[in-house]
């Protein structure tokens, strides 16, 4: 693979991000403990940073993931508790529920060609409003063991999560880089009307990129429950502003048509080191999500000069 | 609007009503007509003048954020950081209050209007610079205002304000009696609301940089070849929402009698949905403060109806959520099969 000049910017990036949390956490940024709560904790925030990044290569945005995210987790720890369900089974229902949102937000986009970002707002609104309704605003804790072993467990010391994240990000990274599908994706994203005159489907590929961020959110939030032991309605609401910035900071243009899946796990190891540095230093969450936005509009500027090709 | 049909000559009658009936307002002034007598049917308690007239204040700061929205929405942008320079205005006031350095009404507003401003260029000076949709750049602004307010302040809520904020947010321009109960009367909240309202709309109608707005929202490579400053109009558009933001955030401290620092964030649907609702579209170009009104009724109605049918709070949001999506279908669908915008 042939390892572009952003790529090696972003790796740059990356070491000095380590030997700044390095000296600044006193050595303990790589200790055992803090590695393994990276470990823990970077799946979440990086299935949702997927579920982000699909349909802003596509040139939409996907404002409803966190909420989605929520939805799945609640759907299946209600299963689970009230109906007794087998996590197997309340896992596919919580997935199901994501997708059923998902096909909402493609169907409306892709056909009705509603702008993404009402769309998607608005879904993320009525999909957290159910979930409090349903909740009533409380939360479901006491998730059966077997389930808990998904945001928890670990194999051969490493967490059953982060494997799936490995997994997933191999998995999107190859249909990025060598399927039809991905390849589509991006020619959406950079040009809709190039793209249907050259006989693609921009109506199957923009509902499919909604169907699959719902899909990437639903996993989220059932880690996310698994984790927690625990489901409710607004958990991680910071993070939608996070998974932007973690796209944008890995090469996607926010006009669509960029982006590499390898340079987006870069950022997103970029980010969960300082935000598990800041928890180490004990800085404030008001402060850390404020620092976020102004990375975010620090890249945004310094990067409106840089040519898509660059990237 | 409608009385005009009746003056113009008969054939014309029938297209100004046609028109009139594509127009998304009509639906949601019939709609609001509708929902207001079937809500009166089961809840009698909705008609009295106490209700009308505490649903015309409290929703007054929704009204004037709707209106700064939709000055957004004809420029061709969005703005979901408004709720964040509101917060920002509202509590830094209640903190200059607390420890009187602000000392009466017209220092206060001009406090806020500055605030509100200073951080409406920012936002516009983003948008143009990035070129980036406005919904990520203010996403990001969102989070700065309103999170470094809370890290420096502490946010803890405000509650012994002086008697001249206080006192403004309780007058009453018109007051009624009611037989039983404390009498009531249309705030001086509703008036602020409605004058910004009808202001705006008369310089988006009248002057030249109102004119220009719509051009940009319309079509900004065109209105750009046409030698108009994109960044200036742009700049004008978030500093003027930015303004109306900080007021808004005023009106809200006056309503509410003390300031809560997490009251505003969190909804900003509610006052796209309005904006939406008042016949501005997302796609920009359109929109009309005085429709906003409209909008804002609606939203407040329905809100008000699910709290008079006794409908558990945290169902509201869903209901939101539902009417915008189901609005957006409409005005989509619209725009499809009529060919304008």
């Amino acid at each position: 693979m042939k390892l572009s000049l952003f790529s090696v910017i972003l790796f740059i990036i990356l070491g000095l991000t380590i030997i700044g949390l390095y000296i600044g956490t006193n050595k303990q940024i790589l200790s055992k403990v803090t590695l393994e709560t990276i470990g823990y904790q970077m799946p979440v925030l990086g299935f949702l940073t997927f579920a982000q990044f699909i349909p802003m290569v596509n040139g939409g945005i996907d404002l409803s993931i966190i909420s989605v995210a929520n939805f799945a987790g609640i759907i299946a720890a209600i299963l689970m508790k009230q109906f007794s369900y087998s996590p197997l089974m309340a896992i596919l229902s919580g997935i199901a529920a994501a997708l059923v949102v998902g096909s909402v937000n493609g169907i409306l986009i892709s056909i009705v060609k509603a702008p993404a970002l009402l769309v998607t707002l608005a879904t993320g609104f009525l999909v957290k409003g159910i979930s409090l309704g349903i909740t009533k605003g409380y939360i479901i804790s006491g998730l059966p063991n077997s389930f808990i072993v998904l945001g928890a467990g670990n194999l051969l010391g490493i967490p059953i999560s982060f494997l799936l994240l490995l997994l997933s990000s191999c998995i999107l990274a190859l249909t990025f880089a060598r399927t039809a599908f991905g390849r589509s994706i991006y020619l959406v994203g950079a040009n809709p009307v190039a793209s249907l005159f050259s006989g693609i489907s921009t109506r199957n590929i923009q509902s499919s990129v909604y169907i699959c961020s719902a899909f990437l959110s639903g996993t989220a939030g059932l880690i996310m429950a698994a984790r927690f032991n625990a489901a409710q309605a607004d958990y991680g609401g910071g993070y939608l502003l996070v998974t932007v910035l973690i796209c944008v900071l890995g090469g996607v243009s926010p006009t669509g048509g960029t982006g590499r899946i390898s340079d987006v796990f870069v950022a997103l190891t970029i980010l969960q080191l300082i935000s598990t540095g800041f928890n180490v230093m004990r800085t404030s969450a008001y402060l850390a999500t404020a620092l976020w936005g102004m990375l975010l509009l620090g890249i945004l500027l310094i990067t409106r000069k840089v040519p898509k090709h660059m990237i | 609007m409608f009385l005009r049909c009746f003056t113009i000559s008969s054939n014309k009658i029938k297209t100004s009503a046609i028109t009139y009936a594509k127009n998304p307002v009509v639906f949601v002034f019939c709609f609001t007509a509708l929902l207001s007598v079937i809500i009166g049917f089961l809840e009698p308690k909705f008609w009295s003048w106490v209700n009308i007239f505490d649903l015309l204040r409290n929703y007054a700061a929704w009204g004037i954020f709707t209106v700064a929205q939709v000055v957004i929405l004809i420029s061709g942008g969005i703005d979901v950081s408004f709720t964040a320079i509101a917060t920002v205005a509202m509590y830094l006031l209640g903190l200059f209050m607390v420890n009187r350095t602000i000392t009466n009404l017209i220092s206060g507003i001009i406090f806020v209007i500055a605030i509100g401003g200073a951080l409406g260029v920012i936002n516009g000076a983003f948008v143009y610079l990035t070129k980036v949709h406005p919904v990520i750049i203010t996403i990001g602004t969102l989070s700065v205002y309103y999170n470094l307010l809370i890290h420096f302040t502490r946010g803890r809520w405000l509650y012994n304000l002086p008697a001249f904020y206080l006192d403004f947010g309780l007058m009453r321009i018109i007051e009624i009696k009611t037989p039983l109960g404390p009498p009531t009367g249309l705030s001086v909240l509703t008036v602020i609301w409605i004058g910004i309202a009808l202001f705006t709309w008369i310089w988006l109608r009248y002057t030249k940089i109102g004119r220009e707005l719509f051009a940009i929202g319309g079509n900004l490579e065109a209105a750009r070849r046409l030698g108009y400053s994109i960044f200036l109009l742009q700049l004008f558009a978030y500093t003027y929402a930015g303004i109306l933001s900080g007021i808004g955030g005023f009106v809200y401290g006056a309503a509410a009698q003390f300031i809560q620092p997490n009251a505003i964030v969190g909804r900003e649907l509610d006052v796209i949905a309005a904006a939406i609702l008042g016949g501005a579209s997302v796609f920009g170009g359109k929109g009309s403060p005085l429709g906003s009104i409209l909008g804002t009724l609606l939203l407040g109605v329905v809100r008000n109806a699910l709290i008079l049918l006794k409908i558990p709070s945290y169902w509201h949001s869903a209901v939101v959520g539902g009417i915008v999506i189901i609005a957006t279908l409409f005005a989509t669908l619209q725009i499809r099969y009529t060919g304008r915008r």
